[in-house]
């Protein structure tokens, strides 16, 4: 069963190819899928109608083991019922779409792969025995109806349709969802048809808790949905904007099916618990009048289908739900016939569509005699429709009046037999109006012009209106299937209900008789026209109600935006800091173990008092500077101040850090900030800088008592005190911060490793906009550089005579540059027992780069590292990433470390541990960084002012 | 466990400071108050870390004397990263101004567009649409996508170009 839902998916894959090789015939090649489905089912009949649970075809495959959740899948007697009609019907479709479509319309390869995924999915859900599995093939099919829907996507009311129909089913289905859980946790199972023997039996009767009426009703909001009753009913006529041969599916077969399917399954086991009766019957039989008397308004033929579809699902979903043996009967009859009319009767509605250019039946006239073979089978789909003799909507419909007469839904059963009277009356009011709007002549319009539309076009509702009759005659064969459905639910009645061609003399076939009648009656155009004269139906537009709804939602939305996305930062900020001081800061007023804090301690040390004054004033006066460049130093040495602070702290690593890169970023701020105006203007009012000091202060409070009362909850040992052993242990290195970084917690460090490529990536498009990759610029070739000036090598273009370089700067950085060089190589392979490591290192580096390019200006930076900075953070990221899947393929766990210990010659015993390539990984990316924002900040902006000044020299 | 008064007087000064830098509207500023908080919180996380004590490395100190490594390596990264998004609002500040020849923060047009939206009380009419009647099924009419964004069109040489987001901005009924 799975290899053949897996199948359908395969199909889907490959349709677009299919499509691209053989045009639309290769939906034809899609057919075959669906009807090697339905082949496989109608050999697996014989076991179906066995009786025994046990000998059903079924298959599972382990899921979410830990939930209980397996893939199941189980053919009982209404799943092949249903996979039968949902396979032959999607195969009988696909054929079709080789002679609907025009052999050049747009659009078909995706169009068929997403018809075949949906069958698929139709498919899996009849099929499927969890809840869970169904539930995923529920939404499925919602996603694929919204893609088939809005095929025509260049058309508004496609894309209106669409997401219409998607926001309702897809709502149904999460509600249908909640209710799936409560029932399965009810049951204490997953698998649909436990959860439905244990509700049917005797534990399921006597629960009549909150909870599973709740359940209930969730679960019948998604049937609603699904099956497109009031008040949901608005958005399957709107789907009629879909192309026919979906809409056939989608009303015969799919989708709105599902429901009905969702109910028959169900009924069984959940018709007693408490709302369900009242609530189907009200639902239904609302559904079932409005959607006759609608669709005898239509002109549009695919609407009368439409409206007269709802209508049928409110008389299904009536029958499905009533729970007794002889209306399930008749409901799951009623489910194949109206399957083999309603899909007969759509496509016959797409050949007229096609072949003469409307289905508006005010302009159709005299098409019966142009086309009697499409007329046929259009006539025998409405006549299956009305429930005329003897065709198999006129079986169901006899064992449907019946199914009341045997009392169905107990005491209400007569007013409800009353009310579907009247609904057949109305049925065949429609089915009259549509064969006397498709077919017959009309006074006063001209003949349509008819081109013949060959013979595989109308083939497909050929077969469907001729499978309705020799259903309707050849009732007795089929019988044995529903029956066996028919059977898992209590009787109601001493005699039982047959489905059978031939009537029997009674009631019902009287009540057959008058509807038919009063039913030829109604559909008289005059007379429909006259019944619906007088909109009779306004106040139940649920549509009007919908939009309503989306209106009110679009414009709450739009409210709350407008009202915190102010379009200005500092608004911004000031809203979050306010939330941040009234709500955790009054929490932790109110709930923190304020006398927990002990306040016994100025200072650790002396020096800790110096930094900290230091660092606090240059805080404060980095606030008052003007100058845009003494602002920044200032910060520069808060920086500083606080790198004194981690290294008294006993954090060397940070500290190191913390001065590298105050270093790096004073150089790259003054890089940028050179080219604005010396001072920051300050529009301030003392108003406005008094209201910002309001929002700062208390942050700043809340974040001090934030840190004391953190301090003082705090009762647990640190994680961090089994860190040395570990470090040393599995590590294999002293210096406990450099192993927590390349091991013990070596995935926040590929993090952080993505996030610097990232801004890296960033700066440099900002940047450069255009181009992204690129070495940094290069001197340009020099003839008359001598061999022996060239092996001097660097800070050649210093030497061209630029006004600007500075020797004693070049002297130093002479000097400088291979000391720092080998400074940060010794980081690198220090830093796993000292302080160091790669990113140090790298800090260290990305500095020796900086000298040389402050010193030789921005060709520099290329004859220094003439390689792409993306490659050296690409190929960082790799050595990262690759020490992880390394280890994983060695089979350990992924950014494992491990330890080779060996004799090398000459240097002796040598110690590798492998986490070093992850620190040469953080290494690169650093150089990487620093070597970008260079380039960009640099390099680029150097280009960029000397083309300024060229272009400005030039005309003087 | 307790920590000294010092550190947590330098987070509340930190803390506010960067608050009031970050809360301006020179973006230079806002780089500054990045910078401060990004301090600010540093040192708060170490603090939180507990008393100061050894460096973290086997072999040079007993286990117990040493301070917190976990914040230590937290810290570290952090401190790479603040690097990393100082250089990208850098980044932000050299667009604005090359585009714009300003240093401040100007109101977002989106925002603004927003609000014009709703004083003028439009609507998305995609649902106006009488879905229900599919006799306009048919209808091929032009694509309506109102091209909102026609403002964003960014000059890529940047040279004294005035974006006319900006010219309408000076009023900034909003902005500070």
């Amino acid at each position: 069963m799975l290899v053949l839902v897996a199948a359908h998916a395969v199909a889907a894959l490959v349709a677009p190819t299919l499509v691209r090789g053989l045009g639309r015939s290769a939906f034809a090649v899609l057919a075959l899928v669906p009807a090697a489905a339905a082949v496989w089912i109608g050999l697996q009949l014989p076991a179906v109608l066995v009786g025994a649970p046990s000998a059903q075809p079924a298959e599972e495959i382990p899921w979410i083991p830990a939930l209980g959740i397996d893939i199941a899948m189980r053919l009982d007697p209404l799943s092949a019922t249903v996979s039968l009609l949902v396979t032959a019907i999607g195969a009988l479709v696909l054929l079709y779409c080789t002679r609907y479509f025009p052999p050049d319309a747009r659009g078909m390869g995706r169009f068929a792969a997403v018809l075949t995924a949906f069958a698929g999915a139709m498919l899996a859900l009849v099929w499927s025995d969890d809840v869970y599995v169904l539930y995923v093939c529920w939404e499925l099919t919602t996603v694929f109806s919204f893609l088939l829907v809005g095929h025509d996507a260049h058309k508004r009311a496609s894309r209106a349709a669409a997401v219409q129909a998607l926001v309702v089913t897809a709502a149904g289905g999460l509600t249908m969802l909640v209710g799936l859980v409560i029932l399965a946790q009810a049951a204490q199972t997953t698998r649909l048809s436990a959860l439905v023997a244990y509700f049917a039996g005797p534990a399921g009767g006597s629960t009549g808790s909150a909870a599973l009426t709740a359940g209930v009703v969730c679960v019948l909001v998604g049937a609603i949905t699904k099956s497109a009753l009031v008040p949901f009913h608005f958005w399957l006529p709107s789907a009629m904007a879909a192309p026919t041969p979906v809409s056939a599916y989608l009303h015969a077969a799919a989708m709105v099916k599902a429901g009905v399917y969702l109910v028959l399954r169900l009924a069984p086991g959940l018709a007693d618990v408490e709302p369900w009766r009242p609530l189907v019957a009200a639902v239904a039989v609302t559904t079932m009048l409005l959607g006759g008397l609608q669709a005898l308004r239509q002109h549009d033929l695919k609407l009368v289908l439409a409206h007269g579809t709802v209508s049928q699902l409110g008389f299904m979903v009536l029958l499905a739900g009533a729970g007794t043996r002889d209306a399930a009967l008749a409901a799951i009859g009623l489910v194949v016939a109206h399957a083999l009319f309603k899909a007969c009767l759509f496509l016959v509605v797409g050949v007229i569509d096609r072949r003469a250019g409307t289905r508006d039946l005010r302009e159709l006239s005299g098409l019966g005699r142009r086309a009697p073979v499409l007329a046929t089978a259009g006539i025998l789909g409405a006549a299956s429709m009305a429930g005329l003799p003897p065709l198999l909507g006129f079986v169901t419909k006899e064992g449907s009046f019946e199914a009341f007469l045997h009392d169905a839904y107990g005491p209400a059963a007569v007013p409800l037999l009353v009310l579907v009277v009247l609904g057949s009356v109305l049925t065949v009011g429609y089915s009259t109006r549509f064969v006397w709007g498709a077919f017959w002549r009309k006074p006063g319009v001209p003949t349509v012009t008819w081109q013949p539309p060959g013979l595989l076009f109308p083939a497909a509702p050929v077969v469907l209106g001729v499978a309705g009759l020799a259903a309707g005659v050849g009732v007795a064969g089929l019988a044995p299937l529903l029956v066996a459905y028919a059977d898992t639910l209590p009787a109601s009645y001493p005699a039982l209900l047959e489905l059978k061609v031939v009537p029997s003399i009674g009631l019902a076939l009287g009540l057959s008789v008058l509807a038919v009648t009063l039913g030829f009656v109604v559909g008289l155009p005059r007379v429909s026209a006259a019944l619906t004269a007088r909109h009779p139906l306004a106040p139940v537009r649920a549509e009007i109600t919908w939009r309503g709804v989306v209106h009110a939602l679009e414009n709450l939305s739009l409210r709350v935006t407008v009202l915190t996305q102010r379009g200005s930062l500092s608004w911004i900020l000031t809203t979050i800091f306010t939330v941040l001081v009234l709500g955790p800061g009054v929490a932790l007023l109110l709930a923190a173990d304020l006398g927990a804090i002990r306040v016994d301690r100025l200072a650790d040390s002396p020096f800790q008092v110096l930094a900290a004054v230091i660092g606090a004033a240059c805080a404060i006066v980095a606030t008052r500077v003007r100058r845009r460049l003494g602002a920044v130093i200032v910060v520069g040495g808060l920086g500083y101040a606080i790198a004194l602070i981690f290294a008294l702290a006993g954090a060397p690593d940070v500290a190191l850090t913390q001065a590298l890169v105050e270093t790096a970023t004073l150089v790259v701020v003054v890089l940028v900030l050179r080219t604005l105006p010396r001072d920051i203007s300050d529009r301030h009012t003392p108003r406005q800088r008094m209201r910002r000091l309001l929002v700062a202060v208390p942050v700043g409070l809340l974040m001090t008592g934030l840190g004391a009362v953190a301090l003082a909850a705090r009762n647990a040992p640190s994680v961090a005190a089994a860190f040395p052993a570990q470090a040393y242990g599995f590590g294999a290195g002293a210096n406990v911060v450099n192993v927590t970084l390349v091991d013990i917690r070596a995935w926040d460090t590929m993090g952080e490793l993505s996030v610097i490529v990232a801004a890296a990536t960033g700066v440099a498009s900002l940047v450069f906009l255009h181009r992204r990759s690129g070495a940094p610029p290069r001197s340009e070739a020099q003839p008359s550089v001598s061999p022996s000036t060239r092996a001097g090598g660097w800070l050649s273009s210093a030497r061209r005579g630029d006004g600007d370089r500075v020797l004693l700067l070049e002297v130093v950085t002479r000097l400088v540059f291979p000391t720092m060089m080998v400074v940060s190589l010794y980081f690198l392979f220090a830093g796993h027992n000292n302080p160091g490591g790669g990113f140090a290192g790298g800090l260290v580096a990305g500095l020796a780069l900086v000298v040389r390019y402050v010193a030789g200006g921005r060709h520099e930076l290329g004859e220094a590292v003439p390689v792409d900075p993306g490659l050296l953070l690409g190929l960082g990221l790799l050595c990262a990433g690759g020490t992880g899947v390394g280890a994983l393929l060695l089979g350990g766990e992924v950014l494992q470390t491990a330890v080779l210990e060996g004799d090398v010659p000459v240097l002796g015993q040598v110690k590798f541990v492998t986490s070093l390539i992850f620190d040469i990984g953080v290494y690169l990316v650093v150089v990487g960084l620093v070597l970008d924002v260079l380039r960009s900040l640099g390099a680029e902006l150097d280009r960029r002012r000397a083309e300024v000044t060229s272009r400005q020299e030039v005309p003087s | 466990m307790t920590s000294p008064i010092v550190l947590l007087g330098l987070v509340g000064v930190l803390y506010t400071t960067g608050v009031y830098l970050i809360l301006e509207r020179s973006l230079t500023r806002v780089l500054l108050g990045v910078l401060v908080l990004g301090n600010a919180t540093n040192v708060l996380v170490v603090v939180a870390g507990g008393r100061a004590g050894e460096a973290p490395l086997v072999g040079r100190a007993p286990e117990s004397a040493m301070s917190d490594a976990l914040v230590q390596a937290l810290v570290l990264t952090a401190i790479v990263i603040t690097l990393g998004v100082t250089s990208f609002l850098l980044a932000l500040i050299h667009r604005t101004w090359t585009l714009e020849r300003e240093d401040d923060l100007t109101e977002d047009v989106e925002d603004r567009s927003l609000r014009r939206r709703l004083a003028s009380g439009e609507q998305e009419d995609e649902e106006e649409l009488d879905t229900t009647g599919c006799e306009n099924v048919a209808d091929t009419d032009p694509e309506d996508d109102d091209e909102r964004s026609t403002e964003a069109a960014p000059d890529p040489a940047g040279h004294g170009h005035r974006a006319p987001a900006a010219s309408t901005t000076g009023a900034g009924e909003d902005t500070r």
